[in-house]
């Protein structure tokens, strides 16, 4: 049994507010055979500076301390790969660090750059991460990404991640999924959702136009988890700058506010101890007494089927950011849906909907833009951007990139960026005739979930408008 | 393998014995044009790793035993909590840990709390594919045990029991499962 102290259940606060100011990201592929990783890094930076009116060297210009999400050093062959990027960007000799969070590590290094600017130690700060994976055939992948799971009792069992995670996927389809046909179908339309808002995304490596049939054919890659369920592997990079309030004016006329809170939880899932469901501000203590006889097997919490450290992250940043209820309270949201069915898992974990029953912020259609049920908006669209399925897992940038699309929708500028055709030209695409503009109707308030392989970091940023702030400071 | 690499300990310290790194010259990698992009960057490696306090429970596969720790510090909340995987120190109370023999309650108790088959495997592999991941909780225990299934087929709540490897490697792969009415057990492995 796990239990928490009062100390450790402190709602976590920044000693100042700290504002996004601005965000970037290079074009996102399986590989990039004659790139180096500074040169998407450079592209990410010239982006985030172009955006506010500002030359690259102008930008450089307010940057104080940097922070570097790059996860996987063993896939470039290059420690201290942050030395590298920081001294191709040019900013030496100032301060940096790097962050490695597995599929986290984004929004870590979002929270230790945030982290600075609200002590007071920074006013303006850097966060970008990068993943290079193309530079070992798959296999030599397999292994090293089986590395991130524990090495004396995980990694040795067939040197393959799917082994250590897919069980907590299989145990969530028999109990809540219930192994039935209809929840297969609602895995499916995820993909086919991720994959076709990828469509309208010039950055995404994977748009497609699929249907859940196509998804129900795709090889299986570890029962019931097959290919078109998965996220994809990338190479690519993203930033954002973070600042205080002051700064954060100077550098632009309209600086979102930003607050983020971390989770954790076992890096082995063997060693997950049972505990009381630590609640949300929307849920009550006897709404899960019945769990497990509406779902049998479901009694063992957070066992295989709930993600600790996200649920912890979401209690945290929601408290800390004055949200009572994410589908009221929110706009839009960028989950982490590394696969179909941890996706759903998620939607719980942060309270969209109560455990056990996740499938139904699909089958309402509330994930979607414009539902396809009622034709009207929906209450809180899910990954507009691709998300990992569709857009990208470049894993040191995934985080970050949710963080800049998230602040494209609430800064109304989504269409300005996503829907011209020179972008999408530079990146040897064309942009499709039949282009959707997927900016969120009023955006005022999103979220991204960052989430680490079997959860054992989570993060949950939260931006807002300034004008439409949730809580009294 | 005449000069494969050996290690052992004296005074403390590792000595070494044999081949650890092995270069291999560079190739170029070029587009279909000619233009050079990169280079390949082959090696072989070998690291020493200390198994440090868990070192008794791979030694214990390797007598068919399967161990697990116990706290037993009368000050800790959850004294007498049993965990497997094998934990040197108490995750509450970081006092150091009782080892327990759990081998006869795996037997009696284990069963399959989730699972999953694949066939796809990374570089290194030594297991035989499609390999049957099992996780395994057993009665009284506070954890849950990540482990592969050798004969039959998987079902969450199906009971099983450990087999052990004959010729051990001393890695976490020398146990492994096969369902509790198994009599003979499988090639390379007993009971």
């Amino acid at each position: 049994m796990i239990k928490f102290t009062e100390r450790q259940l402190k709602v976590p606060r920044f000693m100042r507010p700290v504002y996004l100011v601005t965000g970037g990201q290079s074009q996102y592929a399986r590989a990039f055979p004659e790139k180096r990783t500074e040169e998407l890094c450079i592209d990410a930076l010239t982006m985030a500076a172009e955006f506010i009116g500002m030359s690259p060297a102008e930008l450089k210009g307010y940057i104080h301390t940097c922070y570097y999400g790059h996860f996987a050093d063993h896939f470039g062959d290059q420690l201290l790969g942050e030395s590298v990027i920081h001294d191709r960007l040019g900013l030496d000799p100032l301060g940096n660090i790097g962050v490695k969070t597995g599929g986290a590590t984004g929004g870590s290094t979002i929270w230790e750059a945030a982290k600075a600017v609200a002590s007071g130690y920074s006013d303006c700060a850097l966060a970008m991460g990068w993943e290079r994976m193309d530079e070992v055939p798959t296999d030599e992948g397999n292994n090293y990404i089986a590395c991130a799971a524990d090495k004396d009792w995980e990694t040795p069992l067939g040197h393959i991640y799917t082994g250590y995670y897919a069980t907590m996927a299989q145990r969530y389809w028999q109990v809540f999924g219930k192994s039935q046909d209809s929840f297969r179908r609602t895995m499916a339309e995820i993909s086919v959702k991720n994959h076709g808002y990828a469509r309208w995304n010039p950055f995404a490596q994977s748009p497609m136009d699929i249907t859940v049939e196509d998804v129900l054919k795709s090889p299986v890659v570890a029962y019931p988890l097959r290919v078109l369920d998965c996220c994809l592997m990338s190479v690519g990079a993203a930033c954002v700058i973070v600042a205080d309030e002051e700064t954060a004016f100077k550098m632009c006329k309209n600086p979102l506010r930003l607050y983020i809170a971390a989770g954790s939880h076992s890096l082995r899932v063997a060693d997950r101890r049972d505990m009381e469901i630590p609640l949300l501000p929307n849920e009550t203590p006897d709404q899960y007494q019945d769990l497990d006889e509406v779902f049998p097997g479901g009694h063992r919490y957070p066992g295989f089927t709930g993600f600790l450290a996200a649920r912890m992250c979401a209690w945290y940043a929601y408290r800390m950011a004055g949200v009572k209820d994410p589908t009221e309270d929110l706009d839009f949201v960028e989950l982490h849906d590394a696969f179909t069915i941890s996706d759903i898992q998620t939607y719980e974990d942060i309270g969209i909907r109560p455990y056990g029953r996740g499938r139904d912020y699909v089958e309402s259609g509330d994930c979607y833009l414009v539902n396809p049920r009622t034709g009207k908006q929906g209450k809180l669209p899910a990954n507009l951007s691709g998300g990992l399925i569709g857009c990208m897992h470049a894993v040191g940038a995934t985080g970050i990139m949710q963080v800049v699309e998230c602040a494209l929708h609430i800064w109304n500028r989504h269409a300005e960026i996503h829907g011209n055709p020179k972008l999408w030209k530079s990146f040897g695409k064309q942009k499709p005739k039949n282009w959707v503009d997927v900016q969120v109707p009023n955006a005022r308030r999103g979220l991204a979930i960052s989430h680490a392989g079997v959860g054992s970091h989570v993060t949950c940023t939260i931006l807002m408008h300034p004008d439409h702030l949730l809580k009294e400071e | 393998m005449n000069n494969q690499a050996k290690v052992w300990i004296e005074k403390g310290a590792y000595k070494i014995k044999g081949e650890f790194s092995t270069p291999e010259p560079n190739t170029p990698i070029r587009r279909k044009d000619g233009k050079l992009c990169g280079v390949t960057n082959p090696r072989r490696l070998v690291h020493m790793h200390s198994y440090g306090g868990e070192a008794p429970f791979f030694e214990g596969l390797a007598q068919g035993r399967l161990l697990g720790t116990q706290c037993v510090n009368n000050k800790c909340e959850y004294k007498g909590s049993i965990y497997i995987p094998f934990r040197i120190f108490c995750p509450d109370c970081l006092a150091k840990m009782k080892i327990v023999d759990l081998t006869a309650k795996a037997r009696k108790t284990a069963r399959i709390y989730s699972y999953v088959v694949t066939s796809r495997t990374g570089a290194f592999n030594t297991l035989e594919t499609p390999i049957r991941f099992i996780d395994l909780e057993f009665e009284g225990v506070s954890t849950i045990l990540k482990s592969y299934l050798l004969v039959g087929e998987p079902e969450i709540g199906q009971r099983v029991k450990p087999v052990f490897r004959v010729k051990p490697t001393y890695t976490i792969t020398d146990l492994a499962w096969v369902t509790a009415d198994t009599k003979k057990p499988p090639k390379g492995f007993h009971l």
